[in-house]
């Protein structure tokens, strides 16, 4: 493959297929905010520090701003909008609700991409869903909930 | 927040990759963390980048005691392995200490050994920095030095290396095998890492082109029962060492048979403790050797005016990982 300056870049994002052109330096979450439209997925630090724009690569957990969205051409990707519905929420929404797990609500979408992810990573007690949530920051200082709504799903 | 725009190309094997690298300003792109920050904070710029994830190096054999890891493998798979897990907890607990969950699923283990420092003099556009702009002085040296090294610092740098799987792999005498021009070389971990002196700017002594291909860890098991990873850091997770140790101990019929001891977060590269270790050998793991080894991990540090700190802690870092797998004598 000789050297581009854009790059056509095929996704499945929440199941759905997606074909765009895109500028070779573009993240993963600049091309599913500005050219997918999703904008569920955050842009906080931009940095890699905050998590608030974690998504979901083929099942993992990864902070899609330091994801160049060339590099993940063929593969599955799942945003908050493929978490549930307003109907119907997943029931780590509903836990995130009951627990009162955020007040602004910004980092959100990636506390639950995050604790998909975790859940799945089979945290063993509270101490390791602490660790394991340590990507994604909460300016509002929602912590002791969000990891009493993860401890919920996973039966700690 | 982005830097100057570059290009993109995919490498299919090795030597497609070594000729796409071959232009002046390419950079390799593995898992990505750490070069989108640089590029991001604009520490770089390169013109076009040349994407390696899909080289087929992700591979994680354990054969006759001897763990050999390709560069990149992602360092969540490698740490949760059973057969890092089982056979080198040291490198499985130095690779949770890393980063959080997100970033330990994308980073490979050849990026996280090449990750630059972390130092925010390096880290910020328009602070004096050799390593980022040679020549531009060290503004760390003068000013807030707080992270800056105790070892291997020169007037030029005083820069440490954040990496805790280094750290990990030098006590374990882990070897690099790595691919260029030159064809395939292999050579021990610790003579990957240079000195800052007086070209900072160049972290390692890889030439143009080349990429880390492998990792071997050799045989650890009289090791595994006293091993330990501490890392002393200013939040719990999620955040580079102040200090860390990685310590191996092989003790038979109460005495020391060989010891090993690496430093993190003091030097410009994973600072091996010799003088700590050769204290150690031939005595038990008593309270007198451990204070030894702690005094003789200090012996040299050269604190600046804000990690003078460092020196008692990483003393006390040094006692406490010998107390946690010496056990009581």
């Amino acid at each position: 493959m000789s050297p581009e300056s854009s790059v056509s870049v095929s996704l499945k994002i929440n199941g759905r297929d997606c074909e765009f052109s895109a500028p070779a330096c573009d993240t993963l979450l600049d091309v599913l905010r500005d050219q997918v439209g999703m904008t569920g997925t955050k842009k906080g630090c931009d940095m890699g520090a905050c998590g608030a724009c974690t998504v979901l690569a083929d099942g993992r957990r990864i902070k899609s701003c330091l994801a160049l969205a060339a590099s993940y051409d063929g593969r599955s990707i799942t945003t908050i909008e493929g978490v549930g519905t307003t109907d119907n929420l997943h029931q780590l929404q509903a836990a995130f609700i009951r627990h009162d797990a955020l007040q602004c609500g910004y980092c959100t979408p990636g506390q639950i991409l995050s604790g998909l992810a975790l859940l799945d990573e089979k945290p063993g007690d509270l101490e390791a869903i602490r660790e394991g949530m340590s990507g994604n920051l909460c300016r509002c200082g929602a912590y002791p909930n969000i990891v009493a709504a993860i401890a919920e799903l996973a039966g700690l | 927040m982005s830097g100057p725009s570059f290009q993109y190309s995919r490498a299919t094997n090795l030597r497609d990759a070594l000729i796409l690298a071959s232009q002046p300003g390419t950079a390799f792109l593995a898992g990505g963390t750490d070069l989108l920050q640089l590029w991001k904070s604009g520490a770089i710029a390169p013109t076009a980048v040349v994407d390696i994830s899909r080289l087929p190096l992700d591979h994680l054999e354990f054969l006759d005691g001897q763990l050999s890891l390709g560069s990149l493998a992602r360092l969540s798979d490698v740490g949760s392995h059973p057969d890092v897990t089982r056979n080198h907890p040291l490198i499985a607990s130095a690779i949770l200490a890393s980063a959080s969950g997100q970033i330990r699923n994308m980073a490979t283990l050849g990026g996280n050994l090449l990750q630059r420092t972390r130092c925010a003099y390096f880290r910020t556009e328009g602070l004096a920095c050799n390593k980022r702009n040679p020549g531009s002085g060290c503004g760390a040296l003068a000013g807030e030095s707080r992270q800056a090294a105790l070892f291997g610092a020169s007037a030029s740098c005083v820069a440490t290396h954040a990496s805790d799987l280094a750290v990990a792999l030098a006590a374990l005498d882990a070897e690099v095998e790595v691919f260029g021009g030159e064809g395939l070389r292999r050579f021990p971990l610790r003579d990957l890492y240079r000195l800052p002196a007086e070209t900072p700017e160049r972290d390692t002594h890889l030439t143009a082109g080349e990429l880390i291909t492998g990792i071997h860890v050799p045989n650890a098991s009289r090791f595994v029962a006293r091993s330990t990873y501490l890392k002393v850091r200013d939040r719990a997770s999620f955040e580079p060492a102040v200090v860390s140790v990685a310590a191996l101990l092989h003790v038979e019929n109460g005495r020391i048979v060989e010891a090993r001891l690496t430093a993190g977060g003091v030097a410009p590269l994973p600072w091996r403790l010799t003088r700590s270790e050769a204290v150690l050998v031939g005595r038990a793991p008593d309270a007198q050797a451990i204070a030894a080894a702690g005094d003789m991990a200090v012996e040299h540090a050269r604190p600046l005016a804000h990690n003078g700190f460092k020196v008692a802690l990483l003393r006390n870092a040094v006692i406490r990982a010998l107390q946690t797998i010496g056990g009581q004598p």
